[in-house]
């Protein structure tokens, strides 16, 4: 029943693109279709939580597809986490895309890819065998890159769905391999028949490593991510909100269900491989994040590391899960899908916050804008509370899950293996730096944008947004608050989702006194949300009204102080990239071969000093340079090969076949 | 929790005073920190005008988040009425939170003087906040535990021995806890010289009753970092969760006596050391935190060490 409301939703879905195709020009249709995908989110979003409550599994089978495999569906507490996830996050970008979707100049390229994307998301997490579920996800990659495209005129954009279209069919090619490895040679495409057989040792290896790259590179993983940060920021912004906060959680979902679901028991190294992956990924994303000025950019990045979050919770699952220890395996898992809700809630609002300001002064650079918290001082209070949540400050939801990732690391000297014990505090010290690097890097975000005098006119003439986008956003703005003061309720809503995967979960949460967390026990570690928030809220108004009562109440505005000798021009305020300059000296120069450059002239001379900042991705030079280069250089030498005659093409013929023959000769 | 907010600048007078007599000064009076309060508190606020929404409430904010952190640590006893609402790495977050707001407040009249402490601040709080967590990993994993009563119980029990990573831990919080309470040789609380301020560059546009409130908690910040390393590496005298009169009276006597060891300490170290070039800062957190994940690492290699 569940399975057929989600598959009349995802046509719905289908039937409101089909619509927008032919009346996107029409004023009313922007409204009408963005209206309809919200209720339609909605339902969804509402019949995903029901399923998430029952823990049954539901399956259904449709007769479309391959005639002797059909189409077939399902829906447990794993993947209904997942659609509520997804649905929560696309209702939120619809609703908002009621206010935002006005200001779009050609709709029709937006409107219909819109729904279809929305569609495609829902599918692969519905699909119950590997052909439905790789034929969803080609169609979620191309309807996203549709709208990556939506904006085709600029060549950035061309360049960013281009790189966007050939990591998506690499991707989409690795996971077809690694389900074709699966299926073994019997064809098993169903996942309850993969289940049922596990492949042995060596195909196992071969699948997860096709699967690191096929889930991984549309989740964003070092060194798979280079696509994300190009192409994220190219779409409008709520399809950003959706590829960020949203779509790179479908890739997570898929690593889950094929690793940690279908392929049977894991080695113990695969948590090596996973937390070291996860490990650097959240460094590496941070540090790329920091050293940007373009505000949509800077928040792709951002997703790149917090998907290495999530990876280390996936990593340490894996690695508990091959030593048996599954009470502590649950912690992780829950800490994993805890952020993966957590990310996409924050960056969705983040996202929605750019592109309130996109719309309010046409400007993406950090370094155009400034002093918007005069003049948005609704977004801004979203937006920084978004900020918060990232960074991962109490009270708020990020905080939480990065805690119980922490607890799941305190636990694992229990591990045997010495890689393990080895590696694990190593991310520990990882992802506390990417803790703290994500702070720098947000309040250089909000601090550029929203805080200090406007740099430009567009900055100076910004209006407040409209209505639609800032309920939207304050509504995202309390779940951050409500899910980082009652994490417990979090908690036991994810319950059932790990117990389907591990066959444990952890303890209930709803029944301890206070509404506090123990992830083991009390006396081990435990944390109360609603009292600190409490806590803070008292504090900060019993000393605000002691100083009400206590001292002096005289205000006076004056020119601000600045050390005495204050400079009116804007330009002279700290710009994105001066305040990441100290970051970028301590890291940059190894990772990012960042050099800089002063050049003062001469006593005399009148020529402005100059410095120049130089980075260069290494990754991109030593990895996709490289490959890319290669593959330039081979099609210009085979290029000979079209311009034969008649004759050498027989040859060549003759002697492909000789070769083949051969070949199987000596193969035989 | 009213306490420590009365005994707070008590230590900041009580360091001031020892620093002027070791350089041979007459120095402040004691009470002194209490009376720049009483006065700032009197005085009107000067506010920039582009002074936003964000400036004004960052004050009691930074002051209430700080509060709660001083609030967690155990000073004289042991048995914290709320010790189980947060745990030792929600206390470091809980600072983080503070010094998100103060940063965020340096930027907002849009002075280069904010800019530069600002950045500066978030760099060397982005090597410091790693280091302190990879402290709270060696505690917590030696104790079992990351709340601080647990820790605080488990360091006088007598199976702690005498343990290398210990050693490195206390190295490591003393050089995280120098660098978060911007001492010498990271920042220097006197100065006003313009390249070399870090903390005072941040609140160089407050005044008033901001500027107290401020003030106020970063001398709490210092008294917490202090009460977390007498609590965790000098524990004896504390006074356990059930005890009499008698146990709360020798147990504040016994931190008087470990405050005023160790405010003595800081300010022979602050007066012995020069101040440090800011890019230099970070080789000295970086060895911090070297020295923090050392001692996670020997932990997790094996329980005995």
């Amino acid at each position: 029943m569940p399975v057929a409301i989600l598959l009349w939703c995802v046509l719905a879905y289908l039937l409101v693109a089909a619509f927008s195709v032919g009346l996107a020009k029409r004023p009313f249709t922007t409204s009408v279709v963005y209206a309809a995908t919200a209720l339609i989110s909605v339902v969804a979003c509402v019949t995903a939580l029901f399923c998430l409550n029952s823990s049954q599994i539901a399956t259904l089978r449709l007769p479309l597809g391959l005639p002797w495999l059909g189409a077939s569906f399902h829906i447990d507490a794993l993947s209904a986490f997942f659609l509520v996830v997804v649905n929560l996050g696309t209702a939120a970008a619809s609703a908002y895309a009621l206010g935002y979707g006005r200001h779009e100049t050609s709709p029709e390229r937006v409107l219909p890819f819109f729904a279809a994307f929305l569609a495609g998301m829902n599918l692969v997490v519905l699909a119950d065998d590997a052909f439905t579920f790789l034929l969803a996800w080609e169609f979620m990659s191309l309807t996203s890159w549709a709208l990556v495209l939506a904006h085709h005129r600029s060549p950035e954009n061309i360049r960013a769905s281009y790189i966007y279209i050939l990591m998506a069919s690499f991707g989409t090619f690795a996971l077809l391999l690694a389900y074709g490895l699966l299926a073994g040679p019997a064809g098993h495409y169903g996942f309850d028949e993969i289940r049922a057989h596990h492949p042995d040792a060596l195909y196992s290896v071969l699948v997860l490593g096709l699967v690191l790259i096929g889930a991984g590179s549309k989740a964003g993983l070092v060194p798979l991510h280079v696509w994300l940060p190009l192409a994220h920021p190219a779409a409008p912004s709520h399809v950003s909100a959706l590829m960020s906060g949203v779509m790179t959680k479908v890739a997570v979902y898929a690593f889950i269900r094929i690793v940690l679901d279908l392929l049977g028991p894991p080695a113990w190294w695969w948590g090596v491989v996973v937390l070291g992956l996860g490990g650097i990924t959240s460094l590496m994303g941070v540090l790329y994040a920091l050293m940007q000025h373009d505000l949509k950019r800077l928040l792709a990045y951002h997703t790149v590391e917090n998907i290495g979050i999530i990876f280390i919770g996936l990593g340490l699952t894996l690695a508990f899960r091959a030593n048996g220890l599954m009470a502590t395996a649950a912690l992780a898992l829950t800490a994993a899908l805890f952020h993966v809700f957590n990310h996409s809630i924050f960056k969705s609002l983040l996202f929605f916050g750019s592109g309130a300001i996109l719309t309010a002064t046409g400007e993406r650079d950090m370094e155009h804008l400034g002093g918007l918290i005069h003049r948005m001082p609704l977004t801004a209070f979203a937006f920084l509370v978004g900020c918060a949540a990232i960074s991962a400050l109490p009270p708020l939801n990020g905080f939480v899950s990065e805690w119980l990732t922490f607890q799941a690391i305190l636990l694992s000297p229990e591990l045997s293996q010495w890689g393990l014990k080895l590696i694990v505090p190593a991310v520990g010290a990882m992802l506390a730096l990417s803790a703290a690097l994500a702070a720098a890097c947000f309040v250089k975000a909000f601090g550029i944008t929203f805080l200090g005098r406007a740099r430009t006119r567009a900055a100076e003439a910004a209006k407040e947004t409209d209505r639609f986008s800032l309920a939207v956003m304050f509504g995202f703005a309390a779940i951050c608050l409500l899910a980082g003061i009652l994490p417990g309720f979090v908690i036991d809503a994810i319950a059932p989702a790990v117990q389907i995967i591990l066959g444990g979960h952890m303890p209930h949460q709803a029944s301890v006194p206070w509404l506090s967390i123990v992830p083991i026990a009390q006396n081990r570690s435990s944390y109360n949300g609603l009292l600190v928030f409490m806590f803070i809220a008292i504090s900060a108004s019993m000393s605000a009204y002691a100083i009400h009562v206590l001292a002096s109440k005289v205000v006076r505005r004056a020119p601000a102080w600045d050390g005495g000798y204050p400079e009116k021009s804007p330009l002279t305020q700290y710009t994105a990239g001066s305040f990441a300059q100290p970051i970028r000296r301590v890291f940059g120069t190894l990772i990012f071969r960042a050099r800089e450059r002063v050049e003062i002239p001469p006593p005399g001379d009148t020529r402005p000093a100059k410095i120049e900042v130089n980075l260069e991705d290494v990754i991109w030079d030593v990895l996709y340079a490289p490959i890319s280069g290669s593959i330039a250089f081979l099609a210009d030498r085979l290029n000979v090969l079209q311009f034969l005659t008649i004759r050498r093409y027989l040859t060549l013929v003759f002697g492909a076949l000789v070769v083949l023959l051969l070949a199987i000769a000596i193969w035989r | 929790m009213l306490l420590v907010v009365l005994l707070a600048p008590l230590i900041t007078g009580l360091i001031r005073k020892m620093k002027a007599r070791l350089l041979r000064r007459q120095g402040p009076p004691l009470l002194q920190p209490y009376r720049d309060l009483s006065r700032l508190l009197h005085k009107e606020v000067v506010l920039a005008e582009n002074a936003s929404w964000l400036f004004r409430a960052a004050p009691y904010l930074i002051f209430a988040t700080t509060w709660v952190a001083a609030a967690l640590v155990p000073t004289f006893a042991r048995g914290l009425l709320f010790s189980w609402t947060a745990d030792l790495i929600a206390l470091v977050a809980l600072l983080g939170s503070a010094r998100f707001l103060l940063a965020l407040a340096g930027m907002d009249i849009g002075t280069s003087f904010g800019g530069i402490g600002s950045s500066r601040e978030v760099m060397i709080a982005s090597l410091a906040e790693p280091a302190m967590i990879m402290i709270i990993f060696s505690l917590a994993l030696l104790a079992g535990t990351t709340q601080l009563s647990g820790i605080a119980q488990y360091m006088v029990s007598p199976d702690v021995g005498l343990r290398v990573t210990l050693g490195l831990a206390l190295v490591s919080l003393i050089m995280v806890g120098i660098a978060e309470n911007a001492r010498i040789p990271v920042d220097n609380p006197a100065t006003h010289l313009e390249l070399t301020m870090v903390h005072e560059a941040m609140i160089l546009e407050y005044s008033g009753r901001h500027l107290a409130l401020i003030e106020l908690a970063a001398s709490l910040k210092l008294l917490v970092y202090l009460s977390l390393i007498v609590c965790v590496f000098l524990p004896w005298g504390i006074a356990p969760a059930a005890g009499a009169g008698i146990d709360f009276a020798i147990g504040a006597a016994a931190f008087a006596a470990k405050l005023t060891v160790a405010c003595f300490g800081l300010a022979i170290f602050e007066t012995a050391i020069a101040k440090m070039r800011v890019f230099r800062v970070p080789t000295f957190l970086g060895a911090a935190l070297m020295l923090g994940l050392l001692g996670a690492l020997l932990l997790f290699v094996s329980r005995g060490l």
